[in-house]
């Protein structure tokens, strides 16, 4: 199966475990341009997959009260040049169960490619969602990613997106992610990008904490060069008694760079609590220079200090 | 350079130093010999951290005036990578946080070639075990745990001349034997170590003694003298007392 084979190397490339997408007590789901080419469903996991013109529509249910192992292990691919790629799904996080997924996402040749993630996502009562998800987008800067989200949070509930993109070329990156969280859940959403060339970040996250005692966190690492943007706007909002949200933006730029943040905090409930810290400019002064009195050379040192904010 | 091979480790010569255009380092004059133990003593304000920051070459402070010649090479002009792969460290009274940099990294960082084993012993020095190599030298260690990291960094590093600003300060049970253990231990590798502080005890692990105040070094000498001194005439003053300076050692 050639489709598989490369994508399994793009997987690897992109610091993927192909061991793990061989292995099957893991859930797997692959998918290379529109078409499946591997679907492992485990005990408590069920998954649905057809194909679309430009992509599939998936549909994973995890049953209540069941807790997953090993992470979900989800790898998406666009192998030619040019192509788009739509993934329209539906997770339904069934009550007091738990799981994480692993996504990686690799367009290793891009350089017309789109690819859509376009998500809705519930997660049940008192049940928990960890979603980590890695991008490996090519040296050429030739695609186009638009992850959108809709997320529902259960009372009790939890859920945890990490996007990570910091190998290669961001290309063109455009998030929007909606969260509402009910009752005592919580929402966390940890997006760091580097860009360079005339890549372009675009971040737009909204966190709706509706009900008592929810907690969310919106937190963005942008590191950008040359003459990439970054833009993050960050929207939380406390509507209801004991609500805390915080919005944690840092843009690292060098070079003709842009970026900007704009974080947005609303409160309805007098007890609610919403705090924002953004920070936009070249590295910390004191971090840089405790690196160099190591004897790093000053594009070491900002090197260092760049990855590890993005990796951190 | 004949003059090299005897000038000493550091010699700072009538430095002027000014920040945002208010002199604060008003004509240090200061010598520090190879291997040994050098501690500047001083109140709160005196100066004591610009002196150390100036030394490293941090940016945000002026040289007026004067020079910083290590082993007979003057730096004063120098950039803080260049000092620090000359052999010139400093251990920060407040270190930097860094997201996402793991204790282990961050100890190698400074090392010539990667040593596992030194890092191990650098950790040790400074009584931290090595559960603390994979976490992160972020906001989740503690004051004191970040400043043990950042001396066990400049251990890792083997330095000719390590400054450490408040070495002591913010660090629970690690005492002065501690302190003087981890200073022996560096001066027998052949590290020289100036070591400032505003704690007249630390005084006993020193060969040589500073007392700075005003921006000015007011006497050096053995360190019994100059603790007295210290302890006895040192009170917040708005004029320093002018006295000789640059007393002879012997
Ligand atoms: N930007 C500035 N403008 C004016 N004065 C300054 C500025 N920065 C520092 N100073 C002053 O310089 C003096 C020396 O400061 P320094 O930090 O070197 O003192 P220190 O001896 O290290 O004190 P501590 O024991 O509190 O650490 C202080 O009186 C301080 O207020
Ligand atoms: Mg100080």
């Amino acid at each position: 199966m050639r489709d598989l084979d490369l994508i399994l190397q793009a997987y690897e490339a992109s610091g993927g475990d192909p061991d793990l997408l061989k292995n099957d007590r893991v859930a797997r789901l692959v998918i290379s341009g529109n078409e499946v080419i591997g679907l492992n469903e485990i005990q408590g996991i069920s998954m649905q997959a057809e194909p679309l013109e430009d992509g599939v529509r998936v549909r994973l249910e995890v049953a209540p009260g069941v807790q997953i192992p090993q992470p979900v292990h989800l790898c998406f691919g666009v192998i030619p040049e040019s192509g788009v790629q739509r993934i329209v799904s539906d997770f339904d996080i069934g009550d007091g169960a738990d799981v994480a997924f692993t996504a990686h996402c690799t367009f290793p040749n891009a350089l017309e490619v789109r690819h859509v993630m376009d998500g809705t996502i519930t997660v049940g009562a008192g049940a928990h969602m960890r979603y980590h998800e890695t991008h490996y987008h090519g040296e050429t800067g030739g695609v186009v990613v638009e992850p959108l989200a809709r997320v529902q949070v259960g009372e009790g509930g939890s859920y945890t997106s990490t996007f990570s993109l910091s190998e290669g070329r961001a290309g063109k990156v455009a998030f929007q992610y909606e969260v509402d969280v009910a009752e005592q859940g919580s929402a966390e959403l940890n997006a760091r990008v580097m860009g360079y060339g005339d890549d372009e970040v675009l971040v737009r996250e909204t966190i709706r904490l509706n009900g008592v005692g929810a907690r969310g966190l919106a937190k963005s690492r942008i590191a950008l060069r040359e003459n990439a943007r970054g833009e993050v706007y960050g929207t939380t909002e406390g509507n209801a008694a004991g609500t805390r949200g915080h919005i944690d933006c840092i843009e690292i730029v060098r070079d003709e760079a842009i970026a900007n943040a704009v974080p947005v905090v609303r409160v309805t409930d007098p007890q609610a609590q919403v705090t924002h810290e953004a920070a936009i400019g070249t590295v910390d002064k004191k971090e840089l220079e405790t690196l160099l009195a190591r004897g790093l050379t000053e594009e070491q040192a900002v090197d260092v200090i760049v990855r590890g904010m993005l990796e951190g | 350079m004949t003059e090299g091979k005897t000038a000493p480790l550091l010699q700072v010569q009538d430095l002027r130093v000014a920040r945002e255009g208010h002199e604060i380092l008003r004509g240090v004059d200061l010598q520090v010999d190879a291997g040994s133990v050098h501690v500047v003593l001083g109140l709160n304000g005196s100066g004591k951290s610009t002196l150390a920051y100036t030394l490293m070459g941090a940016g945000g402070y002026t040289t007026l005036g004067g020079s910083i010649l290590l082993e007979g090479e003057d730096i004063t002009q120098e950039p803080i990578d260049a000092r620090a792969r000359r052999g010139l460290t400093l251990a920060w009274q407040e270190p930097a946080r860094f997201e996402g940099l793991s204790v282990e990294r961050y100890l190698s960082l400074g090392q010539p070639e990667p040593d596992r084993e030194r890092l191990l012993e650098a950790l040790e020095a400074v009584n931290l075990d090595r559960a603390y190599l994979p976490r992160y030298v972020d906001e989740g260690l503690s004051g004191g745990e970040r400043k043990r990291v950042e001396l066990a960094a400049v251990f890792a590093m083997r330095p000719r001349l390590a400054i450490l600003d408040e070495p002591d300060s913010g660090i629970d049970r690690f005492t002065l034997d501690d302190i003087a253990t981890l200073m022996r231990r560096m001066a027998s590798e052949g590290s020289a170590v100036l070591l400032i502080s505003h704690r007249d005890e630390v005084v006993q692990i020193a060969d040589h003694a500073s007392l700075i105040c005003g921006g000015r070094i007011m006497q050096t000498g053995l360190p019994d003298v100059i603790c007295d001194r210290y302890t006895q005439y040192c009170s917040p003053c708005e004029q320093p007392i002018v006295v000789e300076r640059g007393d002879s050692y012997a």
